[in-house]
């Protein structure tokens, strides 16, 4: 169990910057994920918090204790990988069994049976125990790479991407199992993944990276609503938040090129008025009704069998609805629609940084 | 006008019977989808019908003709494949053209047709371009517009755009969509994606261990599964699958999941449908959808007591497990609306939306709507 945090972290690989002046701060228990595309850092700063590399500059604290000089096994640190890097001729309690049989931890032989014993059982791989590892599924190894984090009792757990090689099923199965066991165990998580699905149902907090620098931290519920720039909003939800440039012109959002207007007058008006937006709307925020105010064609319906989320065309602006799975339109059929003008977010052209934390 | 009808389709790779008896009948200008994990026997049925495999025994119809010894070649009918298999010594123009080099057509006409096919697919500005230097979109643009160009019979297609990364695999699951719609060209696409399927078919073909499952609109093959490999394919999150008992009560009937303690209410008619259905002893499994199953933060006649154990913000929509009896039951929530895990909440199952399935054969019972 242990607060994580990273002061000023700096790292470069060559002339490659992966990370910019990192500041980051894991509570003890947390579920902490990193979120961010391929080449974001996130993996350089697991490695980091496990010792594998060292920053450049900044500080790296573990319960407040500078852990700069420490090597990666006095971190007291659990690594999950995407690749199971199991011992494929064992079997899986051997495998559970062998971290706990290192010279240098001295676990009894009584209580490697018993911290084996719970961890299959936390983990329901019991009827597993005596078959060997390259005889497992995808989903049965990446349960035993965790049962042989879990055997440890380490610090902090930290999981690069440990759900992407699996099926779509058992990656939606192992979300809330590795949830749950986070909760029973109440360990110190950080998960890495660039899937914005995991990232939301798992996260306590989410803290979204962009080319080495952290551009956001908050629970699901603040990444999701109120998004700090437009690289964050289009990155989370799925599908992600309509983006439309225009202007705001007393009390109306005015799309440009003028493809049509909405009205939107809960804004400041006066700040903002006249100056180059982009209008954010989550696609379940565009609702269709015969009298709202734009027309507009169906461009594509997606199918999602409880709901169908609509690509909707205006001149050459395409924006997403999602709708209840009982509404009948075809492609290319006219549609009436509008949105729901508290839900929108306000973006600066320029920047791309929403107006409520540019200010 | 292509109708394409597949009788008694029986196929082995050795000792791996890979298609069982399949049954299959397409009517003109449909959009088919055949649907399924990999090792399915989706493929090898697609290719049975382009003439790329032989089969053991049935018959394949192509307009009502057997065409199992017609060659490929001679079946008139287009493939497009996950890779691209463009030529690359040859300009995009070049490669849309040489399907036409064998049909003596004039010049001229082999240029009207390949434009023609270019200005369909929005790709006239690529038609000097090599292969190389196009985008995987791109490529695959090209390589439906070589197999249109020679108006085929029917159009297969083997999971065409699943080598694409997800943004464009939507750009172009639409394009291809519309694209059916202007040429009304009968289609056969594979997938093993089920909103893919969901979005592109007409009917789907959902298929499992060489066995054809269930043929349906997406409509019903969501809201009627015909047995649990269905039910627990297609929709996601996956459909909430729990055996339970089901008996008479005062007020009418209560269907049980193992473990509970209590029953969720349910109009007494079940008893009579299941009845004749035959399965109201022992075997029977609840089925039901996230969205079926309604939840209530105040207790409310109907709703029973249960434990909301974890909660998954999606944004839009929550998912929140809650503990019933010995069973798991995931709900579909607006978001925020269940406040921390641990709560007590109050859970009912919508009797329209529920499935009963026979836990023995897997099929579905048919009733609860």
């Amino acid at each position: 169990m242990a607060h994580i945090e990273l002061r000023r972290i700096s790292k470069r690989f060559g002339s490659h910057v992966a990370l910019r002046d990192l500041n980051l701060s894991i509570d003890d228990g947390e579920f902490f994920v990193l979120l961010g595309e391929t080449g974001a850092g996130k993996t350089t700063t697991l490695r980091l918090i496990a010792g594998l590399e060292r920053p450049d500059s900044g500080q790296v604290l573990i319960d407040g204790v500078d852990v700069g000089s420490w090597g990666a096994a006095e971190r007291d640190v659990a690594l999950v990988l995407q690749q199971y890097s199991l011992y494929p001729r064992y079997t899986v309690r051997e495998n559970l069994e062998f971290p706990l049989k290192s010279k240098i931890r001295r676990v009894e032989p009584e209580e490697i049976k018993e911290r084996v014993a719970r961890a299959a059982r936390t983990l329901r791989i019991e009827h597993l125990m005596e078959r060997k590892t390259d005889r497992l599924s995808g989903g049965e190894m990446q349960r035993v790479s965790i049962g042989r984090a879990i055997v440890r009792h380490p610090r902090i757990f930290l999981m690069d991407e440990p759900l992407s090689n699996l099926d779509a099923k058992l990656r939606e199965a192992l979300r809330t199992e590795l949830k749950n066991l986070q909760m029973t165990l109440g360990a110190t998580f950080l998960f890495v993944t660039h899937d914005q699905i995991e990232a939301m149902s798992m996260g306590d907090k989410i803290g979204v990276l962009n080319h080495g620098r952290l551009v956001q931290t908050g629970s699901p519920q603040q990444i999701y609503t109120d998004p700090r720039d437009t690289f964050v909003a289009s990155f989370v939800g799925s599908p992600p938040m309509n983006l439309l440039d225009g202007r705001l012109v007393a009390g109306r959002a005015v799309m440009t090129p003028l493809a049509f207007e909405l009205p939107l007058g809960v804004m400041p008006r006066q700040a903002v008025e006249g100056r180059p937006l982009i209008f954010g709307i989550r696609p379940e925020d565009v609702y269709l009704e015969s009298g709202a105010p734009v027309e507009g064609r169906v461009h594509d319906i997606e199918n999602h069998g409880v709901e169908k989320i609509l690509t909707l065309r205006v001149a050459d602006t395409m924006l997403r609805a999602t709708v209840p799975a009982q509404t009948d339109v075809a492609i290319e059929e006219p549609v009436r629609f509008a949105w729901n003008e508290n839900k929108v977010v306000l973006f600066d052209q320029g920047s791309g940084l929403s107006l409520r934390h540019a200010g | 006008m292509t109708q394409i009808e597949l009788r008694g389709v029986q196929k082995f790779f050795g000792e791996v019977q890979v298609i069982k008896d399949l049954n299959l009948s397409v009517a003109d200008n449909e959009f088919i989808v055949l649907l399924g994990q990999s090792g399915c026997g989706k493929t090898t049925t697609l290719r049975a019908i382009a003439g790329l495999e032989t089969i053991d025994d049935g018959d394949i119809l192509i307009d009502g003709r057997p065409v199992q010894t017609t060659k490929a070649s001679d079946r008139d009918i287009a493939f497009v494949f996950q890779l691209y298999a463009l030529y690359p010594h040859m300009n995009v123009y070049e490669n849309i053209a040489f399907p036409l080099k064998a049909t003596r057509k004039s010049k001229a006409e082999v240029d009207k047709e390949v434009r023609a096919v270019a200005k369909t697919l929005q790709i006239t500005h690529l038609l000097d371009k090599k292969p190389s230097a196009l985008s995987g979109g791109d490529m695959q643009r090209v390589a439906i517009g070589r197999a249109l160009v020679r108006r085929p019979k029917a159009l297969l297609m083997d999971e065409p755009i699943g080598a694409l990364d997800a943004k464009l695999r939507e750009e172009m699951r639409a394009e291809i969509k519309r694209l059916h719609m202007k040429q009304g060209s009968t289609t056969i696409y594979v997938t093993h994606d089920q909103v893919e399927a969901m979005s592109l078919a007409d009917r789907i073909v959902v298929m499992h261990e060489g066995i054809l499952q269930q043929i349906g609109t997406p409509q019903e093959v969501y809201s009627r599964p015909a047995n649990l490999f269905v039910a627990r394919f297609v929709g996601s999150p996956v459909m909430n699958i729990a055996p339970a008992a089901v008996r008479e009560t005062a007020a009418g009937a209560d269907v049980t999941v193992d473990g509970a303690d209590e029953g969720f209410q349910f109009p007494r008619q079940v008893l009579a449908d299941l009845g004749a259905a035959n399965g109201v002893s022992g075997k029977l499994a609840l089925g039901i959808r996230p969205e079926g199953v309604l939840i209530e933060r105040t207790a409310r006649a109907g709703y029973l007591p249960v434990e909301a154990t974890i909660i998954e913000p999606l944004g839009a929509y929550d998912i929140v497990d809650l503990k019933v009896g010995a069973q798991m039951l995931r709900a579909r929530t607006r978001s925020g609306y269940v406040g921390q895990p641990g709560e007590q909440v109050f859970a009912r199952i919508d009797p329209a939306q529920a499935h009963f399935f026979d836990t023995q054969s897997g099929l579905a019972l048919g009733v609860g709507r």
